[in-house]
Order: C-alpha cells, then structure tokens, then sequence
C-alpha cells in the first residue's frame, strides 16, 4: 500500500518493455533461484504513515525517563541542556539534513562551511589549532585518539585513567582487541588519578577533565609524565565546562576529544551524539575522519573542500589514519549553530550556571544526615557523585516515583563490583548527579528534600 | 542522439522532473566570525533563583581560565540569516535527484523525522533504568528482529554507529569465533572493487587484507579465490550485489569454498537496497551482515552523517554479540523489556546503545513499507538502474556488459581519450544541470568511472531528464565543445582548488594568512 515510490503501473510496464524484459521478476534473473525468497519476507504488510506514527507515539508514551516530563539530574555524558527555537530550526532545515557528504564542493558551501566554522568552535574550546569535521561520539573519538597516540609513538601501551567514562573505557578495550593496544588502567584516589610514579613506558597517556566523577584532574601533572615518558597525552574534556575552566590543550594535551551532544543534540537515549577531536598540528597528517579547510575556486572566490584526504580509507585504504566514513556531520552543523547562538559570553554563562547549581545542589545534599561526597576534598564543576546511606539504585527507584531522574546509579556504569574508579561499596551506594543550567533552585530543593525521604 | 533512445516516457507529464538549481547562491557566505560584532548576543537561558557566588569560591585558581573562550556574538536573526543563506548553497535530497552511486540517496520521509522528534524519543536520557524506557527498549527490539528478517539472520547489535563501525565490529566478532576456536588467522578476503572502508577495517580488526581480482564479468574471480584460500583465511569481505552494481552469481559456490577452510563470510550491506525481499544475505550463506541504515532505510544523511550500522550474525555467533543488548524478558511479573549481555561478549562498541533516533526512523520506515513495500523497493531500484543502463548505453561504455542491479558504472574512458572530457568534467557539467554528480572514479578497477544510482524514488520524467543532460554534455564534446573542462558555472563556487587546500593548510578561521 503506502509508499513513496512514484511510477505508475503504466509507467512500470513501459520500462519493463524498454528493457525486453515481461515482468519485474526478470529483472532478478541474475539471481539463483535457489537463493530467492519464496513467499516473502514474514514482516506484516505495509501500514499508512498515521497508523505506524500512531504505534510509535503510544511507543514513546511507554517512555517515563523523559527530560521533558522528569526532572532531569542524570548526566554522565549525556545532559539536559537548553536547545531553543532557533537551533532547532536551522538544524532542521533540510538542506543540511538530505545532503550527503560533501563529495561536489561546488554545491556543499552550505555544509563545508558549517563545518569549517564548527571546526573553528571546536579548536577553540579544545586549546588546539585543529578540530576536524566530528567522529561518531566521545568513546568513538577516544578510540581514534588513542590510536592516533599510538602511532605517533610507536608504542602500543596505553595508560588510561579509570576517570575516563567507563562506558568509553569498555569501548577502547573492545577495539583494542582488534589493534592489539596494551590497555593498563590506572586507578582513581578520592576521585583523581594516582599515576605510577614509575614503571612500564606507556606511548599514550589519557585523562579526562573533568573526569566522569566529576573531579578536575592535575592535567600539569600528566603532562609531565608524558614528557617524561616520551608520550602523547590525550585528554577526554567536557566542552560544556571549558567555558570556565582552563582548556586542555592549554594543559599542554597532544590531542582533545570529547562529546559534544551538550551543543544543541537531544538526549536521544543515547545517539545519534557528536564526536569532538582536536590535535596539535604536528598530528594533523594523522588526524582520523574528515577535515574541511579554506581555499579558492578558479575565480579566486574563497571556498571550502575537505582535505588531507590521502589519509582517508577511500584513497589509502588499508594504510588509511582510520576507517571513519559517514561522520555525524549534521550534529556539528548543529554544534555550530548551537555555539552561534550562545556565543562567547553565553558559554561561559551556560557553564558559570552549571557550576553555580551543581555547588548549591551538592552542599545541600551532603548537608542530609547520612549522605556523604563520594570524592571528598576533590574539586568538582557541574557533576559530582555522593554516597546515598541506601543503596543508589533503591534511591533512584523512589526518586523516579517523585519526578526525579536523579542521577546515574555508578553499579550501572562500573559493574556491580565497582572499577578502578569506585570501590564495590562506591557502586553500590553511588550516585553520579549532573545539574545544567536548566535546573532551578525551585526544582534543587524539591530534588535534595525527596532525596532526603528516599534514603530513610 | 542514441539508438536506444526511450520516447515512450510522455514528455509532457507534469511533476517529478527534480532538476532546480539553488536560486541563490553566487554570493559568497562571510564566516560567522566575520559578522560577530563583540557586546552582541542571541542567548536566552532560564531564571534558576540559584544564589549568586563567585566562581573562584567554586573552583581552584588554576583551573579557571582568564577569560571564555572566544566564540561568535551575532544577534539571533543574524544567525538564521547566515545559516539560511549557507543553506541555499547547499545541494540535497529534497532539492534534486542525487545519483551518487554506493549512497543511496532517496527520498526520506518526513514522518520518520516527525518520530525521531517526539519528546518521548528525543527527550530520554540513556542511562535511566529499564522501567523507565520499556517503549525505547521494545522499538529496539522490534527492529532487531525486523533486520533478522530482512537479512536473514538470527540476532543483531544495534550499537555501531555507521557502516565502517559495524564493520569493524564485525571483524572483532570474526576475531572473537577463531579465539573461541583456539586458532590464530591472519589474512581477510576481500575482492578488488571494494568499498575504501573495507581494507581500513580489516587492518583496525589486526588482520591483512588478501585482494582478490575480479574476472571479466565484474564478479570474485572464483580460481584467484581458491588460489588464496587456506586455513590462515579468517574471512572474506563481500558486497552483494557489488560495488559494480553486479550481482556475484557464484556466491554460494563462494560460500562454500570460504568455509571449507574453516573462513566466515561478511556481508557489506551497503547495497542491500537491491535485494530487499529478494534475496537474504543468511540464505546466501553469510555469517556477518552490516546494514547502513542511513542509506537502505532511507534516515537523512546529514551530509555526513549520522548513520547507523548494526551488524547481525548467524546462529553460530549469537554469543560473542556486543552488549548490553536490548531485549524481550521471558519473566511475567517484571518489565517486559530490558538488557542482557552475550555470555561470549566482545564488549561495547558504542558509548551508549548505538545511534538511536536513526534506528526509530528506521524501524518506521520498514513498518510504513512492509514486506510487500520493501520488495518494491528494490524493484523499483533495479528497474530504474536498468533503465538508464540502456538509455544510456550509446552515450558511455558501460564497464561490464550485463543486467545490473540497484546502480551501473559507465565509463567515460572513450570521451577521454577521444574528446579530453574526463569522468570528473562529466561530473562537474551535470552540476550545472541541476542534478548532483555521479560517483566517479570509484570502484578503483573501472577507468574514468562514473557510478550512477538513480534509487527507487525517482519518477521517470527525473530519470529521462538525467539522461538528456548526460547526452547533451556527450554530445557537446563530441561536437568539439569542450567547455565541460570549466564546468560548473552556475553554482555557488566554480571549481575549487583542492591543491591548495592541502598545500596551504586553513581548517579554521584562526588559521587564516590573511
């Protein structure tokens, strides 16, 4: 029934008979008929776009973790930020959204410049002087620095702090099965990492900043043993939080990666998200993914084109920098167009807002009898974890019922038996909150007082 | 004029002749840098009542940064002007036909992104617990078991997040089988006309690429195959139908020869468009199967993404699937619907359960089309591929001389040694007809390639038309104009100069010389 095919019958037996053929059958001829589907594929028949919409909408009523109904505290890498009007419109238009990677510059200055300029933006928060056209997400961009790091080096041990997301840890481990990259992870201490002060010769060195707890790390530090040891540094950074605080290329890292969903992309239950990347220009010839870079056309008239393209899989295939083809172009055009809108004042106040509200939620938490920090002494900007006297997931489970999505549950993200990261006792009894600048005051006190009867 | 020229088409019928140009667009875009003008602004955020402090109180002295990083400051109705006017110097699906062979590019319709917007999708945070989500979990579900329909396979992850992810999760889990095996392989199969991302893969995945020739059909040369095949062989990589647009016939005799070494076979699923309901991948006898859901299940590219590549395997290779993974519970009295993770795991691939508002769109797409919707599909797409194939056969050679399926390489070989008119002035002249170009100069083993993929969702009138600017640009060369070389000449910029592009490296604003 419905489609969006538009040949008619006639239409079809005109093309059929141009081509000699008697039936759409004959043009699967070169198929062996052994292989064929006999009676059809056993999925129900086609439904009208309200009947299938309709299904979906009851689908998406199914779902209670709603930023739009809940009041959102959990972050963890994906956060409730303000997305207006405006982007929402630019970043729905469809000449972004049906293109295709921009193989013809000549008709994707659109595109190419969006891009130049979100690689700008991105460079910028990174400290760095190259950003390129975006990966899949932050554990993909992770993944593709750290194997940038590797060979630049030349040496396949990777130390990796477990204050990088343990979800983007997981994903490094799997891939490295492939590479063959020597993962060690080094353990946090009160929520920072405490790095060997001798042994092994890493050739990469990963931190975040701040790191999934929360806690801003002594990237001076790193950066001095990666000199020591001869290492590139790579730094998984919020972009959010680097409207106030110091960048991590100005820590002196080789290499910035991050996620960028904060700019403009919906929570989405956890994608389509956008990878950030930035490196030193010493590593731009290994740089992974695309890069859009400025130059003229035949009439001197500025234009846009993707370049470097001999490290690409399409031109050096086996030798390529990386496999990375279709990237998340559309979030970085969104990224820009989210960056456009809040400019630089108004990231610095996004992310002055975020650290405001995560300082008064977290005193007025730990302020409850029996909760705790879980990382005493460590500093924090916009996400913190505390210890609930019951465990977190309990917690959570009665919060939900109040309207909160309070937090992520750490067991959830580390495993029942906690990581390098927290103890068991930590994953059991943790609670990872996030306050954006969406969060009221009015909503942080309903939030600590129901926490407060939750935990009894 | 050709012979095999179609009037049987009426000229006259109105609609469908997808052929307009951008109308603006000559003018050239200043950066948004250029038109920030420091003490403007655009944001608004909410009131939040929250007490007032300093941040130095907040943060460490030398972790707070002297002064924000600088950005744009443009007014909100200078920042849609700017981004409607790069808009109009952009080329699209919904502006006009795009036969970007290997891409896909059809039509995507609206209503898969009217359900990627609906707040109870777009809205929801992916780490909140199993009960709160049960309606994302069962259109995960529901969609796994629609691809295993579709491909004929027995489970699915939905994690990778585009087409070169899911392969290089797919070699992981090829990795993973021989590990649980007890054997260490080394070399993966795959033939000359493969996709870049292919061998780029295999070389993430810690194997060697084995190149196999193609023979004088355009298909896997079945003696080169045998030739290389041995117990070092973890698998081999295929396309089907291939990157020539042709169907590989002899593929169960593939098949069987891989693993009868003990090899797998992996299904590139980039042109699965052209056998939708015909023919499955699992009944070919493929282990591994990746789909590109942005280009079969019509999600909107993004100009670059996102995507989507889910991978699903055979029985054989359940186990080692990434996970968590989204699925039905047996138990009555608790949630339907929540996570396990395969005994045999490989692990995460994504950071959280894949892309997922690309796979709402997609689940909506096949349920709008059905079983019966999707064979059309890929009938229409083999017919309109074939179409052109003989419309324009006395224009171009066409690189391997039999039936195609979903796309067809020409080769403009003759128009360049004949008239100096290359693949990339051919590409560059259509432009300027408003249509986008072909691929060209892909696959690798086609000289002067020009790779042409009209998709199921071009009316005839589009096709015609595509094919009479094709002519008119052969003709013109052949009467002696060669003009193509300048091509384009009507859109926003003229040829650009990739040379200096990379010479001269400038990928942002700061880099600038000037």
């Amino acid at each position: 029934m419905a489609d969006y095919l538009p040949h008619t019958d006639a239409e079809v037996a005109t093309m059929l008979e141009f081509l000699g053929l008697a039936s759409t059958e004959q043009l699967f001829a070169v198929v062996p008929e052994a292989l064929k589907v006999q009676a059809g594929l056993e999925l129900a028949a086609g439904q009208s776009e309200p009947d299938v919409f309709a299904r979906m909408e009851s689908l998406a009523e199914q779902n209670l973790a709603r930023a739009d109904r809940m009041v959102c505290f959990a972050g963890g890498g994906a956060y409730d930020h303000e997305v207006p009007s405006v982007v929402r419109a630019l970043g729905g238009r469809s000449e972004f959204m049906t293109a295709y990677t921009p193989y013809q510059p000549e008709v994707a200055q659109g595109v190419l410049q969006a891009v130049f300029e979100f690689q700008t933006m991105a460079a910028r928060l990174a400290g760095l002087p190259v950003a390129n056209a975006s990966l899949y997400d932050g554990a993909s961009a992770l993944v593709e620095g750290v194997n940038l790091g590797v060979a630049a080096s030349g040496r396949p041990t990777v130390w990796v702090s477990a204050g990088v997301h343990p979800h983007q840890r997981a994903v490094l481990a799997t891939f490295a099965k492939g590479t063959g990259h020597e993962l060690v992870e080094v353990p946090l201490e009160d929520g920072v990492t405490r790095w060997p002060s001798d042994g092994g010769q890493p050739g990469v060195i990963v931190a975040a900043y701040p790191n999934y707890l929360g806690c801003l790390e002594d990237l001076g530090a790193v950066r001095a043993l990666a000199d020591q040891h001869g290492a590139i540094m790579v730094v998984a950074a919020d972009p959010v939080s680097a409207g106030i605080v110091r960048s991590a290329g100005d820590w002196g890292a080789d290499v910035v990666v991050g996620e960028g969903q904060a700019f403009g992309t919906p929570l989405g239950f956890g994608g389509p998200y956008l990878g950030l990347f930035a490196c030193t220009l010493a590593q731009v010839r290994r740089l992974p993914g695309r890069l859009v870079g400025e130059t003229v056309d035949t009439e001197g008239t500025r234009a846009y084109v993707t370049t470097l393209r001999a490290r690409e899989q399409d031109i050096r295939r086996e030798k390529a920098t990386s496999n990375v083809c279709t990237n998340q172009t559309l979030m970085a055009v969104v990224a820009a167009i989210q960056l456009g809108w809040l400019g630089t004042r108004g990231l610095a106040e996004v992310a002055r807002r975020c650290a405001l509200g995560a300082h008064y939620c977290h005193d007025a938490l730990v302020a409850l009898d029996g909760v705790e920090p879980l990382t005493p002494g460590a500093s924090f900007v916009r996400e913190f974890a505390i210890r609930t006297p019951i465990p977190a997931r309990t917690a959570s489970e009665r919060l939900a019922e109040e309207g909160f999505l309070a937090g992520l549950v750490l067991a959830d993200l580390t495993g029942e038996g906690g990581d390098g990261s927290v103890s068991a006792d930590g994953a059991e009894h943790g609670l990872l909150v996030a306050v954006t600048e969406r969060r009221t005051r009015t909503q942080i006190d309903a939030f600590v007082g129901a926490l407060d009867k939750a935990v009894r | 004029m050709s012979e095999t020229r179609s009037d049987v088409i009426p000229r006259a019928a109105a609609g469908g002749r997808a052929t307009s140009a951008p109308i603006m667009g000559r003018a050239a875009e200043p950066t948004i840098f250029e038109l920030s003008e420091s003490g403007r602004s655009s944001y608004q955020l909410r009131t939040t009542g929250i007490p007032e402090r300093s941040l130095a109180d907040l943060i460490p002295g030398d972790h707070l940064r002297p002064e924000a990083p600088p950005l744009a400051e443009v007014s909100e109705r200078d920042l849609v002007a700017h981004f409607t006017r790069l808009s109009a110097r952009q080329f699209s699906v919904d502006l006009g036909a795009y036969p970007l062979g290997s891409c896909t590019m059809k039509y995507n319709p609206k209503v898969c992104d009217a359900v990627a917007g609906l707040a109870g999708l777009a809205q929801v945070h992916p780490g909140a617990p199993a009960h709160l989500v049960q309606g994302w979990l069962e259109i995960l579900v529901d969609l796994e078991a629609a691809l295993c329909e579709i491909t004929g396979m027995a489970a699915a992850t939905l994690q990778p997040a585009a087409g070169a992810a899911g392969e290089l999760t797919g070699l992981l889990l090829m990795r993973a089988w021989h590990d649980a095996n007890g054997e260490q392989r080394r070399r993966v199969i795959i033939p000359d006309s493969a996709h870049g991302t292919n061998p780029a893969s295999v070389t993430l995945g810690g194997y060697e690429v084995t190149t196999v020739p193609s023979d004088e059909r355009g298909c896997v040369d079945m003696a080169a195959l045998r030739s290389v095949l041995d117990t070092d062989v973890a698998g081999i990589m295929l396309t089907n139908p291939n990157t020539l647009g042709l169907f590989e016939e002899d593929i169960a005799e593939v098949a069987e020869a891989v693993h009868e070494v003990g090899g797998l076979l992996y299904y590139d699923g980039a042109n699965l468009n052209a056998i939708l309901g015909v023919v499955r991948p699992g009944d070919m006898g493929f282990d591994i199967v990746h789909m590109n859901l942005h280009k079969t299940f019509a999600t909107p590219h993004g100009g670059g993404g996102p995507g989507a590549g889910p991978v699903a395997v055979s029985e054989r290779l359940v186990d080692f699937l990434p996970g968590p993974k989204p699925a039905r519970l047996d138990d009555e009295s608790g949630d339907r619907f929540g996570w396990i993770t395969p005994p045999r795991s490989i692990g995460r691939v994504h950071g959280w359960h894949g892309n997922a508002l690309v796979l709402a769109r997609a689940l909506t797409y096949i349920e709008v089309h059905g079983a019966d919707g999707l064979r059309r599909v890929a009938e229409r797409a083999v017919l309109n591929a074939n179409w052109i194939r003989r419309r324009l056969a006395g224009s171009f050679d066409v690189a391997y001389d039999r039936p195609c399926m979903h796309e067809v390489v020409f080769s403009a070989s003759a128009l360049r040694k004949d008239e100096g008119i290359k693949a990339l002035d051919v590409a560059k002249r259509l432009l300027e007809e408003g249509f986008h170009s072909p691929t060209v100069y892909f696959p690798l083993i086609v000289d002067e390639a020009l790779m042409i993929e009209p998709t199921e969702t071009e009316s005839p009138q589009t096709l015609e038309a595509l094919a009479d600017a094709l002519e008119r640009i052969v003709a013109e060369a052949r009467s002696g104009d060669h003009s193509a070389t300048e091509a384009p000449r009507t859109t926003p910029v003229r040829r650009v100069d990739e040379a200096r592009a990379a010479r001269t490296l400038v990928p942002t604003f700061d880099a600038r010389g000037d």
